[in-house]
């Protein structure tokens, strides 16, 4: 049998598992604002005189432009995943930030709304807003709740991409750390790094029980794995963000498209 | 018959020797699934050790009228701390997050979950929540007095810390819903080869079930109680019926998590008894099928009932006569797993083990409290028993009979597995029957307390329930006596017993075929399975 | 445990005209909302308003998402969670509704 030992040692990749989790970790955020859109809806049934009329006050125009920039957002971060998987990273780096600049854009939009409202005096709990009837009240708790919250969502979505603009930029040096416990299993034996032509770049010494770990640094590429992993991170949190473009979509009519 | 890896594997290789880093660190920074396993154990023990303290004071001040050791403030704020501690900090994480978290990977023979930095991370969480309600205890305007259910509109008056607790809460569900994420994608991807879904001990579709349960229903909980929050930070009005907000409202989102969430609490029970009693039946589950659909009917049809908690509440007449006859469906699962585990015992060749002798009481235990929530789920009888200690001796029978003795149980059966040592069987059978006597005397009492019209959450008491009272206090002394017994026993045993075989109970499924205590990382090789889980051989199938 | 069937499916690739032609789908189905509010359709306007979001969303999960392109597990989980969620609202409202 051959003396030397292949370099499969890496950590466990599994892109459909990890898709699997990141999907139910979407139904959570399902259920979340879906609790919310539960209240709204009662309330609506409930006050709808005064439902229509928050809605009327709300700037439609600004709403719409929010409404496509997500839209867009989601393309230019769907766009970033499908140039990844064609192995062009920097391609990739720039939907990312393109997308990053879109959610920007997106909370600027919010603040100048949210703004406008708090210097009339509307916002939850307002000497002025307590004043209104009860259901415009609510229909104002509910607004500044739901699209806080997603709102929230958005900057860690955000934070989010600019961690990943990091990995896709980061050029990793490690190829392989060996622990004690895997050198073990390798006692006698040697070790090939071979590229993707089966060409042997690096032979390692025969490997003896005094040593304590084995590390293999090759500098200035982004390795094999690395890309593959940056693939599932990318792929994951653009399953985030489009939902939370979902999110918006309803948020949308049913906030300031309401109006009679 | 597993006949699985050599006895050689001698206990110095097992996981408790391999560390990943020094001293304390080996624990809190380890992604082992069987370390987490035990961390969780130990600190819900802790938390339930506490809890227990609190109800026998509890139980102390209800042994006469008016004043006794505490005022009423204390006692509101106890029974609130009381139920936080056993709901949030015990019995929701409970089985899955101690039991599934060790064993779970062991039975579908794969060598960690899916994600293990999160199960650490999932556990970090737990630990912070619990020190965020502890926070609430010791600042500020003092522990909340609203009961663990914190209705609106008193949780948005009262001055006392339920910003905190709320917030505590949220944590903790965090931390829930990482553990089925977890759990649901370990057991749709790394299962053996061979190991189909309907190859998987029922304990793992319990779990199944109850990760469904963890990731669709506590969101909602969630979301409620930062608003809870956040009323009381901002005002924004949904609850609260000065701003036209409705309080009937938080107790519709409240329950619609809290009552998935009693499945939460009683399914991986279910699941762990479907495991103990073909081992000690010495043949196979009857009816394997249906077990596992009813763990999957359960965790659904309860998503569908949460309004009888609210019958006295003023909903529509509609939706309680819906909510009611729904109450009536979900018992059927139930009833079905009570069939087929009687079914399994019948012409089984019965072993009298400790934890056969804990799983059993489940059997009797949770029938009678579930049967107690048949009567609370007919609309006529509510009306009576709604807000009683009928509705706690219920909920303590299914709770704490049920998935409480099962905590037990698995101790009893897991343990020298994820210990690797043993414990004093016969102090084990006298824990029992303080445990199963002290029990019964505490809690059938408040059935008729409560029929008779003694009201819960009460600090003080008209003169005829007097004697009752008495009788429940003595009866839980007695209880906790069996407490203290089964856990010094277990300490003891655990600690310094003597060293517990690879299989002592000759159990089939997979964690007994690796030694007591398991190695680092499970299985020198991931096993093939060929055989159904509870194969006893061919000689014990089901009789038809 | 990527076996090779799968790591075949993991890079089926869709083209980025595929993805530009959603998007353009779901602007213009946004353009058909804010027609839609704004025709006087008293209490229909709410019911028309949601089932354009509920087209653009499954427009959103099956491409942007790849819903589509998943094995069916993933479909069917999804279906689980928004019936779930679905069942809640509704059950709500036998109470809501009828007091």
């Amino acid at each position: 049998m051959n003396q030397a030992a292949e370099l499969t040692v890496g950590r466990h990749y599994d892109p459909i598992g990890a898709r699997l989790g990141m999907w139910l970790f979407l139904f959570t955020e399902l259920l979340l604002f879906g609790g919310m859109f539960l209240l709204y809806a009662i309330y609506l049934h409930r006050y709808p005189q005064e439902f229509h009329y928050g809605s009327s006050q709300l700037n439609q125009f600004v709403g719409a432009m929010n409404t496509i920039i997500l839209l867009t957002s989601s393309l230019s971060m769907v766009l970033a995943v499908a140039s990844l998987q064609r192995h062009k990273r920097n391609l990739a780096i720039l939907f990312l930030t393109v997308t990053f600049f879109l959610g920007a854009a997106f909370l600027v939009n919010k603040y100048f709304e949210w703004g406008h409202k708090i210097s009339h005096g509307i916002y939850p709990g307002s000497p002025e807003l307590m004043q209104q009837p009860k259901g415009e009240i609510l229909f104002y708790g509910l607004y500044y709740t739901m699209t806080g919250l997603h709102g929230l969502h958005v900057v860690v979505g955000m934070v989010i991409m600019l961690f990943l603009i990091y990995f896709l930029i980061k050029k990793s040096d490690k190829v392989l750390n060996l622990t004690p416990h895997h050198l073990q299993n390798l006692i006698g034996k040697k070790l090939l790094l071979s590229d993707e032509k089966g060409q042997t770049i690096w032979k390692s010494e025969r490997i003896v029980r005094e040593m304590q770990g084995l590390e293999v640094v090759v500098k200035g590429v982004v390795s094999e794995e690395q890309m593959r992993f940056n693939e599932v991170k990318l792929e994951n949190s653009g399953l985030y963000w489009h939902l939370v473009d979902i999110i918006w979509i309803f948020l949308f009519p049913l906030f300031y498209l309401i109006s009679m | 018959m597993p006949n699985g890896a050599a006895q050689g594997l001698a206990a110095d290789h097992s996981f408790f020797e391999e560390k990943s880093h020094p001293g304390i660190l080996g624990w809190i920074l380890s992604t082992d699934h069987k370390r987490i396993g035990i961390m969780y154990l130990f600190s819900m023990t802790t938390f339930f050790l506490v809890a227990v303290f609190i109800g026998f004071l509890m139980r102390l001040e209800m042994l006469t009228r008016g004043e006794t050791i505490m005022g009423a403030q204390t006692y509101n704020a106890l029974f609130t701390l009381h139920g936080v501690l056993m709901i949030f900090l015990f019995i929701i994480p409970g089985i899955p997050a101690a039991f599934g978290n060790f064993m779970l990977p062991l039975q579908i023979g794969a060598k960690d979950v899916a994600f293990p930095r999160l199960n650490l991370m999932s556990y970090w969480l737990y630990l912070i929540g619990a020190l965020i309600a502890l926070s609430s205890l010791f600042t500020g305007p003092g522990p909340a007095d609203t009961g663990w259910t914190f209705y609106a509109p008193y949780s948005l008056r009262t001055g006392t810390n339920v910003t905190l607790a709320v917030m505590a809460a949220f944590v903790l569900g965090f931390s829930s819903i990482l553990t089925g994420l977890n759990f649901l994608t370990t057991m749709h991807r790394l299962r053996a080869p061979g190991m189909t879904f309907f190859k998987m001990p029922l304990f793992c579709w319990s779990l199944y079930a109850t990760g469904w349960i963890q990731i669709l229903a506590t969101p909602i909980l969630g979301i409620t109680l930062a608003l809870v929050a956040l009323e009381r930070l901002v005002g924004i009005g949904v609850f609260d019926p000065v701003k036209g907000g409705d309080p009937v409202l938080y107790q519709h989102l409240f329950w619609i998590y809290s009552h998935p969430a009693v499945y939460i609490m009683v399914l991986p029970a279910m699941g762990i008894l479907s495991d103990i009693i073909p081992t000690f039946s010495g043949r196979t589950i009857f009816g394997y099928k249906a077990i596992a659909f009813s763990s999957m009917a359960i965790a659904f049809v309860g998503y569908l009932v949460w309004g009888h908690h609210m019958f006295t509440s003023g909903i529509s007449d509609t939706s309680r006569m819906a909510f009611s006859f729904l109450t009536f469906l979900v018992a059927i699962p139930s009833a079905i797993k009570v069939f087929n585990w009687l079914a399994t015992l019948y012409k089984g060749s019965i072993d009298m083990q400790p934890p056969f002798l804990y799983g059993i009481s489940f059997i009797i235990l949770f029938s009678i409290g579930g049967l107690t929530g048949l009567v609370l789920g007919s609309l006529a009888t509510d009306i009576h028993l709604h807000d009683t200690y009928f509705v706690v001796a219920h909920f303590h029978y299914v709770m704490f009979g049920g998935t409480g003795f099962v905590f037990f149980a698995a101790l009893h059966y897991w343990g020298p597995k994820m210990f690797g040592r043993m414990y004093n069987k016969r102090t084990a059978y006298i824990a029992w029957v303080f445990l199963f006597i002290g029990f019964n005397i505490l809690y059938f009492n408040m059935f008729i307390l409560g029929y008779k019209g003694m009201p819960r959450r009460y600090y003080d008491y008209l003169p005829e329930f007097h004697t009752l009272h008495v009788i429940a206090t003595v009866g839980s002394w007695i209880l906790i006596t069996g407490i203290l017994i089964m856990f010094i026993n277990l300490y003891r045993g655990f600690r310094k017993g003597e060293k517990a075989p690879m299989n002592p109970w000759h159990g089939t499924t997979l964690e007994w075929t690796v030694p007591s205590p398991p190695p680092l990382e499970n299985f020198d090789k991931i096993p093939v399975v060929k055989h159904e889980p509870y194969y006893h051989g061919k000689n014990t199938e089901a009789k038809k | 445990m990527a076996h090779p069937k799968e790591v075949r499916q993991e890079h089926q690739l869709i083209s980025y005209g595929t993805y530009i032609m959603v998007w353009l789908a779901l602007l213009m189905l946004t353009g058909l909302t804010v027609t839609a509010a704004g025709l006087n359709l008293k209490s229909f306007a709410i019911i028309a308003v949601i089932f354009i979001a509920g087209f653009k969303s499954v427009l959103v999960l099956n491409y942007f998402m790849h819903l589509k392109y998943e094995s069916a597990l993933f479909r069917n989980m999804v279906f689980m969670a928004v019936f779930t969620l679905v069942i809640i609202i509704g059950l709500t409202f036998t109470d809501i509704s009828f007091r």
